[in-house]
């Protein structure tokens, strides 16, 4: 009997949704009934609404079945779905799923199609052939590609890829280093964790490739320690990797060195912006550095750093590979190329959608997300992370474009995106972005450290309808002086949340009762 | 789960297999956490003597960051996510559900339970969730999560 493949991810999102158990129910049954299947542990495709989703490979199609409970495995069995066979869950052929097909896939496009432990796998999918471009064609080559494709950071802060790896490269030093930031402390987001899970080696790929243009030997990966799977995934990956050769001294006799350590942070998110996630790497608390100097001239121990996000980053190799003018060919003026926008929260189906920058948020949130999951208006969004403003129902036909959500005192960050209902009070959101602020506050500045402990107070005396008008100016004062005297954005941006809660939804700030008072 | 209690020898090999180096402190106080789920002062003592460090600089890092604990948490951690998807998604209702079953508030700790928040674990389009002895799980509502909490109590 021949043996069929079945892929069940093993991915967070699918994992928390019981794919373990599928896994083990599929291996289960095949052996009772002597049916021989491999089971294949995948990424996910992003579809996470779907999780867990298993597919079977049919004459060389996959077949997709969604929401698979480990209940649903003796039924899949006697509908013979290792055939492809009828049942509720069946969604047909994986590339068929609308979510799915109608993406730009760039950066994620293995995610979900290869085994994220294999290198053949890897290989079979083109990967190393940017790498082993690179190598054939010099860093200045690498370095033009980066700058050409218009290439913007996705860890939030949108800096040029190409000028920032043009510094690291001109800086003189006898150690350089590639850092990989993938803290991804921001709600909503999870595009890193998708990609390292589902296709790790890009990510190696593509920061190897970066080693080689800006002459850095070491690497470093700066995981969050909330994704122990990933962990898992990353280390296992990396074993592969330089067994194969493709990492470690003398990459495939090119003489070019190059490996990668991954290092853990432990649940501070202020590690995730760059220089105190180099602190962090350092050993250290994660204090904010005063910049300058930049990490680009002095990082990591001191050393000309490059630090990029895990998207980014796994975004280089087929910059490489295809050319930058292929990549700028997608998306709209300053924001060139595709981004990996994450659908969470209160969402029908939430998951990762990667498209070319332009499209609105309307299309991610109706066509993509289907509304929200309770059914009930959206009344609320938060773009960009917890720093990232609230949009409001009226706001969604803006299109996701860096300038275009800064143009409104918006961000679009990393890429996240969550739906809130009308069931939302957003004196809680205003509150909770100030108390987020005054719990992950590194301390070293004051409006920050003491600001968002302030904020809070404020807020929740305009909430309880003490002096209104009074307290509603003071909440504005501190915004100012939070946003002009913080050291890093943590503290500078926190007021995005809070404002825009207070100027869109003045009727959660008690507007309403605060007039009546005034008249009374 | 696995803990054992402090222990100096192993203290020093898992700073040995550090090669004793100051950069690597954060890294080995997650191996500390991984055996020893806290870190007891005596931990501190030792990391600032093997690694030539003050101990005040030691203590810097551990009260810097909430993965290190300095008192031993409950035989099971449950850990709510508290971060705005989760929060779309009724998380507040859910502590207030976790707190009732539990007999417990959040932030609370007993020797057989730790009731904590976390924010963000990446799994926010399946939101809410929650980890459970380091296992994350989602679309969490009070049903799941009191089959979650059940079937955790049976390991001990
Ligand atoms: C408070 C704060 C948190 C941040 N968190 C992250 C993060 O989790 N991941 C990330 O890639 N960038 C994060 N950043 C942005 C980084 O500082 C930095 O801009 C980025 O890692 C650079 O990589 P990129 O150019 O590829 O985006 C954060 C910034 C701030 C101010
Ligand atoms: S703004 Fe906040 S997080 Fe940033 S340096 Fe100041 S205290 Fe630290
Ligand atoms: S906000 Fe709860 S998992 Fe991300």
């Amino acid at each position: 009997m021949p043996t069929t493949k079945v892929y069940v991810p093993r991915e967070t999102t699918a994992v928390s949704v019981g794919a373990h158990e599928v896994a083990l129910g599929i291996e289960r049954h095949a052996q009772a009934t002597g049916e021989s299947v491999q089971i294949i542990r995948n990424g996910s495709w992003g579809a996470s609404w779907l999780e867990p989703l298993v597919e079977v490979e049919v004459g060389g199609t996959r077949i997709a079945y969604g929401n698979v409970a480990p209940a649903d495995v003796p039924t899949l069995f006697e509908s013979g779905f290792l055939q492809g066979g009828e049942h509720p869950r069946r969604l047909g052929p994986t590339q068929g799923i609308p979510y799915l097909a109608n993406q730009d896939r760039w950066s994620f496009l293995r995610c979900g199609a290869i085994d994220p432990g294999s290198v053949e796998d890897f290989k079979d999918h083109k990967g190393f052939t940017g790498f082993e471009k690179a190598l054939a064609e010099g860093p200045e080559f690498v370095l033009e590609a980066v700058l050409k494709s218009g290439l913007r950071g996705r860890g939030g802060a949108a800096f040029p890829t190409g000028i920032k790896w043009r510094t690291v490269a001109d800086a003189e030093s006898d150690q350089k280093y590639i850092t990989c930031n993938a803290d991804e402390g921001d709600s909503g987001t999870f595009s890193d964790r998708i990609l390292m899970e589902g296709d790790p080696m890009s990510l190696f790929e593509g920061m190897a490739i970066a080693g080689y243009a800006v002459g850095a030997t070491k690497g470093y990966i700066y995981l969050r320690s909330e994704y122990p799977i990933t962990y898992r995934i990353l280390l296992e990956a990396l074993d592969e990797v330089r067994d194969a050769g493709w990492l470690g001294r003398d990459i495939r006799g090119s003489g070019f060195d190059f490996d990668i350590d991954v290092h853990l942070g432990a649940g501070a998110y202020i590690c995730g912006e760059e220089t105190a996630m180099l602190e962090s790497l350092e050993g250290k608390r994660g204090m904010i550095r005063y910049k300058p100097p930049l990490p680009a001239h002095e990082g990591l121990f001191g050393k000309p750093t490059v630090v990029n996000n895990v998207v980014t980053l796994a975004s280089v190799p087929d910059i490489v590979n295809l050319g930058g003018e292929v990549y700028a060919d997608y998306g709209v003026d300053q924001s060139k190329g595709t981004l990996a926008f994450q659908l969470a929260g209160n969402i029908k189906r939430g998951g990762l959608v990667e498209k070319a920058f332009g499209v609105t948020l309307r299309e991610l949130i109706e066509d993509w997300g289907g509304g929200t999951a309770s059914g009930r208006p959206v009344r609320a969004v938060q773009v960009g992370g917890p720093l990232g403003a609230y949009l409001t129902a009226d706001q969604l036909d803006i299109p996701m474009d860096y300038e275009a959500f800064t143009a409104i005192g918006a961000i679009v960050g990393h890429g996240g995106i969550v739906v809130f209902d009308d069931t939302v009070d957003m004196a809680v959101q205003a509150r909770f972005a100030m108390e987020f602020c005054a719990i992950e506050s590194c301390g070293k500045c004051t409006p920050c450290r003491i600001g968002a402990v302030r904020g809070v107070e404020v807020i929740d005396r305009i909430v309880a309808g003490e002096d209104r008008e009074l307290n509603l100016d003071l909440l504005a004062e501190l915004c100012d002086t939070m946003e002009d005297a913080s050291l890093c954005a943590m503290g500078g941006m926190t007021p995005f949340p809070v404002r825009s809660a207070v100027e869109h939804f003045p009727e959660d700030f008690g507007a309403g009762a605060g007039e009546e008072r005034i008249h009374e | 789960m696995t803990a054992i209690p402090y222990s100096k020898d192993v203290a020093s090999t898992i700073i040995a297999g550090h090669g004793a180096r100051p950069e690597m402190l954060v890294q080995m106080l997650h191996e500390f956490i991984h055996h020893f789920e806290w870190i007891p002062e005596e931990a501190i003592r030792q990391l600032a003597d093997e690694l030539n460090l003050s101990r005040a600089d030691v203590h810097g890092v551990v009260s810097f960051y909430h993965d290190f604990r300095t008192t031993p948490p409950g035989k099971r951690v449950i850990r709510i996510c508290q971060a705005e998807a989760c929060q779309a998604m009724g998380s507040a209702e859910l502590v207030n559900h976790a707190e009732s079953v539990l007999g417990m508030k959040m932030h609370e700790s007993s020797e057989e339970l730790t009731l904590e928040p976390v924010y963000c674990l990446g799994n926010c389009a399946c939101s809410p969730s929650i980890m459970v002895d380091g296992d994350i799980f989602g679309r969490i509502d009070r049903q799941r999560f009191d089959e979650i909490v059940a079937r955790r109590e049976q390991r001990y």
